[in-house]
């Protein structure tokens, strides 16, 4: 369950003030609202990478607000995918769990079933550079979900893909929702997209999100 | 009212395709002179020196030490200022240029004056600064770093912070996102600030001069020669140091255009 209690923040031209929302355990949360309404702030808030001047933020019901991103068990998966410009995708896959200094056989059984979960295993030897849209929002969400986190925020994954590459995507995460025991935060402005994949919808607007 | 005339008669490039060739041809007439001024059989004698050995020696040790300890100084400093928001942000961000618009020989005086207080003097118990080794390197990377954190700020300025901030929600602390992400993509860029450290060194003469001094087989390095021979008037030596030092100023160009595409 994510919680955010009584959120309050401000930058530039937008503000929130009591912002609250609660999405249900394992459910596929869908985000919606007009650009700049500070969406993405909000995935920010939730990972710890943004600290708002008031309110809570509660993940299966405990006060996390004052925990390190890392402490958070969350995966985040932001808009331009934000790979690690000098390591190849399998060591992004890896990097969640070599951090965790897990057994190097357990490291390589995890990045392989991903890499074959996402159809990424051709480019596991590859770096960031020169995979196309898809294939580096692919391998964002391996690395997200390597250390298989309680819950998932996605920012916007799909808005810079072709209508095919977006069309097998919104598949995988499907897929993704029914076999990890994850929940699921998505934010988009693809009404399409809400439709097909959320199982729970908050849409925001003025600074304002209510269910919808 | 340029419309249809097609781009390589456009009176823009012809006027601005001629300024650069007359000011590459007082490049070229600058070099070419100096190196064909001296028979090369002359060149290389004065080159064959005891002191000019020791002061090419000493320039290779010193601009390699004074680059390194630039760029230990700009990795950080460049970070802070790429990434940190705060209060008086663009006055620290000037504060930092002014080695750079200072006068050389004020740089050198500062640095000796600097040496005469209390904390100069504990400073040269240790270590002593003043007229020695230590000094040419100090007064060289005085410029050097400033070179360096001007360097490595527009490197970390062209990375983005997502993929640290990335890393943080996979478990990383601020600093090992640093660590382990950042600063292996900023390798181009370490590669290209210790250069232009390393080459602004090398050409450091006033600094030097006033702070370490220019006594033979000590403190000279080969600005330094070029001033000594001069001074005494051999000319040859002077040129030929000068045409050493155009080389290898010519070879850090080479090794960060090279780096711009291999590293």
């Amino acid at each position: 369950m994510i919680q955010l209690d009584q959120i309050a923040w401000k930058a530039g031209s937008f503000a929130f003030h009591n912002l609250s929302f609660t999405v249900p355990q394992r459910a596929y949360a869908v985000l919606t609202g007009p650009t700049g309404q500070g969406k993405t702030s909000l995935l920010e808030i939730l990972c710890g990478l943004r600290h708002p001047s008031h309110g809570r933020v509660l993940l299966n019901g405990s006060d996390v607000s004052h925990l390190p991103p890392g402490a958070r068990n969350i995966g985040y998966v932001p808009q331009d995918a934000a790979l690690f410009p000098t390591l190849t995708v399998r060591k992004q896959l890896a990097f969640a769990l070599e951090l965790r200094k897990r057994p190097a056989a357990e490291i390589q059984a995890r990045v392989d079933a991903l890499a074959a979960a996402l159809s990424i295993t051709p480019l596991l030897q590859r770096k960031p550079d020169g995979l196309s849209g898809g294939e580096r929002q692919r391998v964002a969400l391996g690395r997200a979900l390597a250390a298989r986190p309680a819950f998932l925020l996605l920012d916007e994954p799909l808005s810079a893909l072709d209508d095919d590459t977006r069309e097998g995507l919104l598949e995988l995460l499907q897929e993704i929702h029914r076999s990890e025991p994850v929940t699921v935060l998505h934010v988009t402005h693809h009404r399409e997209e809400a439709r097909r994949l959320a199982t729970f919808r908050l849409h925001l607007h003025n600074g304002v999100i209510a269910p919808c | 009212m340029t419309r249809g005339i097609p781009q390589k008669t456009d009176p823009i490039w012809i006027t601005t395709g001629i300024v650069t060739g007359l000011y590459l041809v007082f490049l070229v007439l600058l070099l070419g002179a100096t190196a064909t001024h001296s028979a090369p059989s002359d060149l290389l004698r004065a080159l064959g020196s005891r002191e000019i050995r020791y002061a090419f020696g000493l320039s290779l040790l010193t601009c390699t030490l004074s680059s390194l300890l630039s760029l230990l100084l700009a990795v950080p400093v460049g970070y802070f200022l790429s990434r940190a928001r705060f209060p008086g942000k663009n006055w620290l961000d000037a504060a930092l240029d002014v080695p750079i618009v200072l006068p050389p020989m004020v740089v050198g005086l500062c640095l000796l004056i600097l040496f005469q207080t209390p904390l100069g003097h504990a400073v040269e118990k240790i270590l002593p600064f003043t007229y020695t080794i230590p000094g040419v390197i100090l007064a060289q990377c005085v410029i050097g770093a400033a070179f360096a954190v001007r360097t490595m700020r527009g490197t970390f300025d062209h990375l983005s912070q997502r993929p640290e901030d990335v890393a943080m929600t996979l478990g990383c602390s601020r600093a090992t996102a640093f660590c382990k992400v950042t600063l292996p993509a900023a390798r181009r860029g370490m590669f290209a600030a210790a250069s232009i450290a390393w080459a602004r060194s090398l050409g450091e003469f006033g600094p030097i001069l006033v702070f370490a001094g220019a006594t033979r087989l000590r403190t000279e390095v080969l600005p330094t020669s070029v001033w000594l021979e001069l001074s005494v008037g051999n000319l040859e030596a002077a040129i030929a140091v000068s045409l050493l030092m155009v080389g290898l100023a010519i070879l850090v160009l080479a090794s960060v255009r090279f780096s711009g595409e291999r590293l």
